[in-house]
């Protein structure tokens, strides 16, 4: 059942940039150079064939064309008019349009009503729609969180927000039993189908507690869907993509990548939840990453370049599951691989990454999986001490001569 | 028969009438609904509302309803009892004998449309939304014809279409999610009210006031429902609670102490929570009742209190002998006629036994199905990762 979601295809500039819209469309295959060989390897010894076949369908369609290096401008769609926004006015556009389309959507958070959001997100959202479909609450994760999935479990659909994700530690369990299991546990009568979503990860010196990354911890709720966003493109499409899922969805946003500013299209477009993203097409080693890290990937893959150096890039969005399918392919053409996170070394998504690839890919590797993590300390206040907690631009350039060795 | 019960509990003066009377005078089973008023055994106590009448109109089907379902929840946690010995069921298994007075009152006092969320000791609540005891059972035993189809077990009963919305396991969990169902109530102008049963341990837990405060101030139609069996878990609840007044404990909220073992109490109860809870917001209920079993299967339920006390209880306050006497006051059955549809019942649950005792466990594939409602073909293994492969659906 890989047909999903995806309604309101919209973006004719589907094949012109990364992110594939329609799904079930028959691919053109014109313009397409002849890859089929190799495409086709992933994980799924599936019993249903014709889910997997969906699923080629789906990828050979995501074809790039785009060899140049991709900054944050570069990645709009390259045709048509759109319209620059920043990230945070993205999320607003992505909600406000499903709060539109759908009455059963609706917000619920601290200060997402009048006070607009605390980063904005919400904006204007309350004055729109009024009182009970923008829900300021108090502070009280656990019930609030408790709450967005008991209604869901009604049939409405609230998009849930942790004013900071470290804050949602405190409705741990009503995301892992309730949200991620309620389904299960009832043998199908119930779905959950919230969106937790907020701001997390390392800012400019914010302190221990409100620099959390709480993917490391969700990760192993089985029942959840994990995403995170890193442009105002997948941030407005991810958004979309998380309301009309029927799972439980966890969008991460990141505290530092909210006045990103890009150019997204006018018609109305989804990106696909469990897809990865490339960025960067290469030929010598495949750099893993997901949300701020990439644009420290980035920084690095120019100085690379100079270097004489062709990275590949992809920004893997879907945390869980991991879209296996992308990643085998470079990984199958480039034999290196090299994952930046912003995660803590253990137990982060880059450990679980490592796993999945030295399990599925083993064969396909020249040199081992080398994976760039945050320290595991907490987040450190002086600002010169928490640059050395994450992943910097340099440390990636000499990790990827070290493998290109 | 009817004499050798004259001395225990039966009122003496109906019996030799009965007996002088054929019973084919009088119906087997009263469907009649002319209404009887019968007075609550003790007041209402209050807080910050005006507590409502004790004089509860019911009638002779609904007294017999009140009997027949009450005997019925009571033999099926019997029978869970033995087959937990037999090692049939596994894992956790909270009995609710003693309290299914709370389960009636309350379902005669709402609809369907109503929506109603407890804890883990959940059978018997399941079975007053309409689920049956088949698929009690099979659950119960892993079976796929369990209501969750053998992957919830004992404290994962749910049933969707009568608005039962479970069966949670972790204490007071439950709360916050009730709070979100009223919401879902208010949100979609439904005019219906949910009533949020916990214990009164979870009466401890900080989640509990925030969904009260939550409830309070957006005036969600949530009925908080505190079943106060006294003990939480092998704590008795004046070493647990500082203040053991847990319908006072809502402050800002109204509350209402009610005789939990008096099915009647518990249904007027219900009906005028449902009604304030339409119109003002958030009640508590405090229903004061009692099991007879541990807090589990694997508590003996001896060891924080007398043996005495339990079956002091039982003979002085058990909710179906206050139902037996009352019909048999009103002269709406026989002894005989109770203790056939007693043994009818024990012949139904003994049937859904066996029939659920021949039922199938489920597929390794259902290991997979129902973790994501639309899958993506994403893989998962087994643990030794070559058997048990499949695609999650």
């Amino acid at each position: 059942m890989a047909a999903r979601i995806h309604v309101g295809a919209g973006a004719a500039t589907a094949l012109s940039t990364f992110n594939s819209k329609k799904l079930v469309a028959p691919p053109s295959r014109t313009n397409l150079p002849a890859r089929s060989s190799k495409r086709y390897i992933v994980a799924a010894a599936g019993s249903d064939g014709s889910k997997k076949s969906l699923l080629r369908v789906r990828h050979s369609q995501k074809l790039i064309a785009n060899a140049a290096v991709a900054t944050k401008a570069e990645t709009s769609a390259t045709t048509g008019t759109g319209h620059e926004l920043l990230l945070f006015e993205a999320l607003q556009e992505g909600l406000e349009e499903e709060m539109d389309r759908d009455p059963h959507v609706c917000v619920m958070g601290e200060d997402v009503g009048h006070y607009g959001g605390s980063y904005k997100v919400t904006k204007g959202l309350a004055d729109k729609f009024g009182d009970l479909r923008v829900l300021d609450t108090p502070i009280c994760e656990n019930a609030f969180t408790g709450m967005g999935i008991g209604a869901a479990m009604t049939g409405l659909r609230p998009v849930i927000e942790g004013m900071n994700m470290g804050f949602l530690l405190l409705a741990f369990n009503q995301i892992s039993n309730n949200c991620g299991m309620l389904h299960y546990t009832s043998g199908g009568q119930f779905t959950i189908p919230v969106v937790i979503r907020g701001p997390g990860g390392v800012g400019r010196q914010l302190g221990a507690e409100h620099s959390q990354r709480l993917e490391s911890y969700f990760q192993s709720i089985p029942g959840i869907q994990m995403v995170a966003c890193s442009t105002p493109y997948n941030a407005k499409g991810l958004m979309k993509a998380a309301i009309r899922s029927e799972n439980p969805v966890i969008l991460f946003e990141h505290v530092l990548l909210y006045n990103l500013k890009e150019k997204i299209p006018d018609e109305e477009y989804i990106c696909n939840l469990e897809e990865a993203e490339m960025v960067r097409p290469g030929e010598h080693i495949t750099i893993l990453t997901y949300s701020r890290m990439r644009y420290h990937v980035m920084q690095a893959a120019k100085t690379l370049v100079n270097k004489g150096y062709d990275p590949e890039v992809i920004d893997i969005r879907s945390l869980k599951p991991f879209d296996l399918h992308t990643i085998g392919n470079s990984v199958k053409k480039t034999h290196r691989v090299l994952i930046v996170e912003e995660c803590m070394r253990t137990g982060g998504i880059g450990a679980s990454l490592t796993a999945a690839i030295n399990e599925n890919f083993h064969d396909y590797l020249d040199a081992p999986v080398m994976c760039l993590s945050s320290q595991d300390v907490p987040t450190p206040y002086a600002g010169t001490l928490e640059e050395w907690t994450v992943v910097q631009p340099a440390q990636i350039v000499t990790a990827v001569e070290q493998l290109c060795q | 028969m009817a004499l050798s019960r004259l001395s225990s509990r039966s009122t003496t003066l109906f019996q030799p009438l009965a007996a002088a009377f054929p019973t084919t005078l009088r119906r087997h089973i009263s469907t009649d609904t002319t209404p009887i008023t019968v007075e609550t055994s003790l007041p209402f106590t209050s807080h910050l509302v005006e507590p409502p009448s004790r004089a509860v109109e019911t009638s002779s089907s609904e007294l017999l309803s009140f009997f027949r379902d009450m005997a019925l929840m009571r033999r099926m946690e019997i029978a869970a009892d033995s087959l937990y010995k037999a090692k049939l069921i596994r894992g956790f298994c909270h009995l609710y004998d003693g309290q299914e007075a709370v389960a009636i009152g309350m379902e005669a006092a709402i609809t369907r449309r109503d929506a109603i969320i407890t804890s883990y000791r959940d059978h018997c609540t399941f079975l007053g939304r309409g689920g049956g005891i088949f698929e009690a059972f099979s659950e119960l035993m892993g079976r796929t014809t369990g209501c969750s189809k053998g992957k919830g077990g004992s404290m994962h009963f749910y049933k969707k279409d009568a608005s039962f919305y479970g069966g949670h396991g972790i204490v007071g969990a439950q709360a916050p999610l009730g709070c979100g169902l009223a919401f879902a109530q208010k949100y979609s102008k439904e005019e219906a009210v949910t009533f949020t049963l916990y214990g009164d341990g979870a009466a401890n837990q900080g989640q509990l006031f925030e969904a009260l405060n939550i409830a309070a101030l957006w005036d969600l139609p949530a009925v908080l429902v505190c079943e106060n069996n006294h003990y939480g878990m092998g704590t008795a609840e004046w070493r647990s609670a500082k203040s053991p007044a847990y319908f006072k404990r809502g402050d800002y909220v109204p509350g209402l102490k009610v005789d939990g073992m008096d099915a009647l109490a518990v249904k007027q109860a219900c009906k005028f929570a449902k009604e304030h809870a339409l119109k003002n917001g958030p009640i508590i209920l405090e229903m004061d009742t009692y099991r007879y079993h541990g807090h589990s299967m694997s508590d003996p339920g001896s060891t924080y209190r007398t043996r005495d006390e339990i079956s002091g209880v039982r003979q002085v306050r058990d909710p179906i002998d206050r139902v037996r006497k009352l019909i048999i006051s009103h002269d709406i059955a026989t002894e005989k006629e109770l203790k056939d549809m007693e043994k009818e019942v024990r012949k139904e649950v003994d049937a859904a036994v066996a029939q659920a005792k021949e039922s199938p466990i489920p597929e390794p594939s259902d290991l997979f199905t129902n973790i994501y409602v639309k899958g993506f073909g994403s893989e998962s293994f087994g643990a030794d990762r070559k058997e048990l492969r499949a695609t999650l659906p």
